[in-house]
């Protein structure tokens, strides 16, 4: 059975004003699998998840060259409607980022943002969006209160089932668990295995065991190139580039 | 050894020094306003707040001050509000150039420290004469929203500014568009600094004298609330005005001091409300 790639870059060429962040980037993702996105603090690796829903438009001065494609369309067109797009190819943060409300109202807030109103269909919404995130059990009885009086990890499972809610296709996890401690990491590892089913996840992590642990295939980036991309369990046994090897055993980064 | 007690003498004057300015500073206020309350809790009754004047029943009253007072802050506040923080919105949300985000900053600022003599000048020629609204409550709280809209704007802002990127880029990370972020997520975080700021610029409000004095009109009879165009024409003095109508021209100095300490107690009030509504997160 031959994967289908829905992101494709080509060439991606990332600018922050006059300082280039991205070299050449030609990497594809493949759909139903957890793509990982490993290397040094600067490499480019975030810079490149951004691009991937346009979250990059939210820096000033910034401008793309090459080719992105989400499903043969391309992201950087102007015809592209931004907020759909994000609706498609959603994002979890590093830090955990719920919004004042009650933990119903912020996973119900995606799904009012594009329409829908209706009470009963919110309510299912949510409880499908909590249960899919592994944390249904713990809030169903409080979903009024304020999710932030929940901890670190119930409020980035929230933040997942408020990404999730609005049935994104990919989701974009910007090492969503560094801000974790490692039982709450742990799970929202498995979480992640589970999803896998049903999404298409690409996740930047610094740490390279979670890679080796969660992705089905791992992309390595260095100043702003990326040096090597596939299998993971190849990437991390049998590395073709010299640089990726060095990185993987510590030698630097 | 005189060095070492020349240093402790030194030292016990340094400190002494500040504990002096201090003590000046609470001393003042405190003769201020202990001295007008001596002179205004005795002229202060139930019935002069809550009746009006009338020579004929040998009345005093300053219950009509009361009211256009309680006009003057709503309007004024109801007119500054929406462009202030709309103005403040622009400035933090979308301005995309910083030269022009900086030279609208720059002008409220200017706006902020200009002499009330001159607002009182120019709004009396705006409002009164060249949009017809003559000496009338209206003009006075038109005038008072201009003078009050870098007051809301700032607090506004600052209040903006406190509500961290995350829930910004949280929405937008969504699918929501930048002014559905605004509304549903950036203002209602702000909603406390916004009201705080508001009751601020109520207190300018109330503590505003020379504006009014060209502006508003002198009178300290009851106006007509009733209907829109009473609403439009009443014209009369605020508490600040009446003080100033009881002491100068009435020499009514009695009556005068009990405004003053009605006023002092509103500005206290006023000052402390803010400080709690700004406080409590």
């Amino acid at each position: 059975m031959k994967e289908k790639d829905i992101i494709k870059a080509r060439d991606l060429d990332f600018f922050y004003g006059r300082a280039q962040a991205l070299r050449h980037v030609t990497a594809a993702i493949p759909a139903g699998r957890v793509t990982a996105l490993i290397g040094p603090s600067g490499c480019g690796k975030s810079t490149f998840l951004r691009t991937l829903n346009r979250m990059s438009d939210l820096v000033e001065g910034t401008r793309v060259e090459g080719s992105l494609t989400f499903h043969g369309e391309e992201v950087f067109s102007p015809n592209v409607d931004v907020t759909e797009l994000r609706r498609r190819v959603g994002m979890v943060f590093q830090k955990p980022n719920p919004f004042p409300m009650s933990i119903y109202d912020n996973v119900a807030y995606g799904p009012r943002t594009h329409g829908r109103w209706n009470r009963a269909a919110l309510d299912d919404i949510v409880e499908r969006s909590l249960r899919a995130a592994a944390i249904w059990d713990e809030v169903k009885d409080c979903l009024k209160k304020d999710a932030l009086g929940l901890s670190g990890g119930q409020q980035q499972r929230v933040c997942i089932a408020r990404a999730l809610a609005v049935k994104p296709e990919v989701l974009l996890m910007d090492e969503a668990t560094s801000a974790l401690d490692p039982i709450s990491t742990a799970r929202i590892e498995d979480l992640i295995l589970e999803l896998r089913e049903h999404y298409t996840i690409v996740m930047v992590t610094h740490n390279m065991q979670q890679a080796l642990r969660v992705s089905d295939k791992t992309a390595f980036f260095l100043l702003g190139e990326l040096v090597e991309i596939g299998d993971t369990e190849t990437l991390f046994s049998m590395p073709r580039d010299k640089r990726t090897e060095d990185y993987i055993t510590g030698r630097f980064g | 050894m005189a060095k070492g007690r020349r240093r402790r003498a030194w030292n016990l004057l340094a400190a002494a020094l500040p504990r002096l300015g201090a003590l000046v500073t609470v001393g003042l206020l405190a003769f201020v306003a202990g001295y007008v309350l001596w002179r205004g809790l005795p002229g202060l009754s139930w019935a002069l707040l809550t009746q009006e004047e009338s020579v004929l029943h040998g009345q005093v009253g300053i219950a009509p001050c009361i009211l256009n007072t309680v006009y003057v802050i709503a309007v004024s506040l109801a007119a500054a509000l929406p462009l202030g923080v709309g103005a403040a919105v622009y400035l933090t949300e979308y301005a995309p150039r910083r030269r022009l985000a900086a030279a609208v900053e720059f002008a409220a600022e200017t706006l902020s420290g200009l002499p009330s003599i001159l607002y009182a000048m120019v709004g009396s020629i705006l409002f009164c004469t060249v949009l017809g609204l003559q000496k009338s409550l209206l003009a006075g709280s038109l005038t008072l929203a201009i003078m009050t809209l870098p007051t809301v704007i700032r607090a506004t802002q600052e209040s903006l500014k406190t509500v961290p990127r995350s829930y910004r880029e949280g929405a937008l990370g969504l699918g929501a568009g930048k002014w559905r972020t605004v509304r549903t997520v950036v203002l209602p975080s702000s909603v406390r600094g916004i009201a705080a700021g508001c009751i601020l610029a109520a207190g300018r409000v109330v503590g505003e004298s020379a504006v009014l004095l060209y502006t508003a009109g002198l009178s300290t009879a009851m106006q007509d609330f009733s209907s829109l165009s009473g609403l439009v024409k009443a014209s009369g003095s605020t508490l600040t005005v009446a003080l100033y109508v009881y002491a100068k021209e009435r020499s009514d100095f009695t009556t005068a001091f009990a405004v003053a300490t009605v006023l002092l107690f509103l500005t206290v009030l006023l000052n402390l409300t803010a400080g709690a509504v700004g406080r409590r997160r």
